[in-house]
């Protein structure tokens, strides 16, 4: 089908956005990559009044790391996020992250903080920011406010953010050397939606975990971080066992849906299995032994 | 509803047009340019059908509106043969049987482009990993990966 109608705006820089979504009120929403909203539009299931599109603003449209981690502005698309060197050397497991996230084509045209603003709980990218920890920046009429990945998410396609707020950018938190990642995801072809995903951190310091993040997608109404496994893993040597009791962790006591792809119980078990390989992978990467 | 003057170039030749704001750069390209070489098949961005490449790079035109492009370099299928012979792609597709009912072929052309621009030297794996971004009920793929690998073979070859 077709989109219904709207009008269309088209914001020159971070704050000119902000004051068009002040001014065109709570039926004006931010149009980045489109490769979320359009859909819906044209399914009939969003039909805004107005859009606001960022992606020709030039202040929004950076990527760049320094030593307190990667920040990705707003319109930067998701396949340039991925290719980026300071990606991959700053946030390896964003980059892991998108490079399961659809396909290519859909890739060149969203963008990583779409994703994340659109806070889908099965999505990877919003999963690996959780995992990796950091800052959402919000602005709105009255001014710019940061948001903890912590706090962002607080349900099904649903954010922190206030009416008349976007976000102009994430930063990534920068993790020391000696640090591994593990981000696996199940589902049909690599590109296709999770069932389920573990995107996963772990330092390592002197052949002990001393600081670990272990977040789940698809499981429950946001990217769901597991503190039983993490304390499981920290202060432990890194190895099978401890893995797999972290991975038992992770998966006590969440409750996914069922859908078509897979009953709840099937993610409950997938969750424990590719919690424990990304737990592998990652203390591989940070040089512990396994 | 709004509407909006653009300016795009589209196989090498600027265009100008007012379109409406819900206009997907599809049905522009369609109706408005009248280049029915691509394709709407899902318009929700499953398929890949509607592909065209902007800034070389390949896009779904069926979930972004034309408005979005103002500005932008547009290649659609038609700019593969502009005369009366086949582009190397297209041959080869013709001969290792690359396409049966054409509906996939628009979309799985540009995407191969895309490809062998990329990386001239691909292998079978990344041609077939490449072109899963595109659907196809008809061939099963692995005609397309044929095609596709034999058409880089040439293009390098015309490379010298
Ligand atoms: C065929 C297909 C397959 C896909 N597969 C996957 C997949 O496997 N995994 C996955 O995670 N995603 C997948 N996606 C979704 C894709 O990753 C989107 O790009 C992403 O979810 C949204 O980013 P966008 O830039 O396109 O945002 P848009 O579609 O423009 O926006 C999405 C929502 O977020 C809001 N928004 C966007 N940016 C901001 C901002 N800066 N501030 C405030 N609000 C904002 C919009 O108002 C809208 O409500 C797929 C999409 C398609 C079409
Ligand atoms: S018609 Fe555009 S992806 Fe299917
Ligand atoms: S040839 Fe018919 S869909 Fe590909």
């Amino acid at each position: 089908m077709k989109s219904p109608p709207f009008e269309y705006h088209r914001a020159g820089s971070a704050t000119e956005a902000a004051a068009l979504l002040g001014e065109l009120g709570f039926d004006a929403r931010i149009l980045a990559g489109g490769q979320s909203l359009i859909p819906l539009m044209n399914l009939r299931l969003a039909a805004p009044g107005f859009l606001v599109d960022i992606t020709h603003a030039p202040d929004l449209a950076g990527i760049g790391a320094n030593g307190a981690g990667l920040h990705v502005g707003a319109a930067a698309r998701q396949r340039t996020v991925e290719l980026h060197a300071e990606t991959l050397a700053a946030a390896p497991v964003l980059a892991d992250a998108i490079s399961n996230a659809g396909q290519v084509p859909v890739r060149h045209q969203g963008t990583v903080v779409g994703s994340i603003a659109h806070a889908d709980p099965s999505a990877e990218m919003p999963a690996a920011f959780k995992a990796q920890g950091g800052t959402v920046t919000a602005q709105g009429a009255g001014g710019t406010r940061e948001i903890s990945s912590e706090d962002f998410f607080e349900g099904y396609f649903t954010t922190a953010l206030e009416e008349g707020e976007l976000v102009t950018g994430v930063t990534v938190d920068a993790w020391p050397s000696g640090t591994g990642h593990g981000f696996l995801e199940f589902s049909v072809t690599k590109e296709s939606w999770p069932i389920a995903l573990a995107a996963v951190m772990v330092h390592v310091d002197a052949g002990t975990i001393d600081r670990a993040s272990v977040v789940l997608g698809g499981v429950a109404e946001v990217p769901l971080r597991r503190p039983e496994a993490e304390a499981i893993l920290v202060g432990s040597a890194p190895g099978a066992e401890v893995f797999a009791g972290a991975a038992e962790a992770a998966a006590a006591g969440i409750e996914p849906l069922s859908d078509s792809f897979g009953s709840g119980a099937y993610r409950k078990k997938l969750a424990r299995v590719l919690t424990r390989r990304a737990l592998t992978t990652a203390a591989e990467r940070a040089g512990g032994a396994t | 509803m709004s509407t909006h003057d653009i300016t795009v170039t589209i196989n090498g030749a600027a265009t100008s047009a007012s379109v409406e704001s819900r206009r997907s750069l599809a049905d522009f390209l369609r109706h408005d340019v009248g280049l029915v070489g691509t394709h709407i098949g899902c318009e929700q961005g499953a398929c890949g059908a509607c592909t065209v490449l902007i800034g070389g790079r390949s896009v779904r035109s069926c979930i972004m509106f034309a408005v979005q492009a103002d500005g932008a370099e547009i290649q659609t299928v038609e700019s593969l043969a502009p005369g009366a012979e086949m582009h190397p792609l297209q041959e080869a597709f013709r001969r290792h049987q690359g396409l049966q009912c054409g509906f996939c072929t628009p979309g799985m052309l540009l995407r191969s482009l895309e490809l062998i621009n990329d990386n001239p030297n691909l292998t079978a794996e990344e041609a077939r990993e490449g072109i899963s971004s595109n659907m196809c009920r008809c061939t099963g793929y692995q005609y397309i990966v044929d095609a596709v690998l034999d058409a880089a073979a040439e293009m390098r070859a015309e490379e010298g």
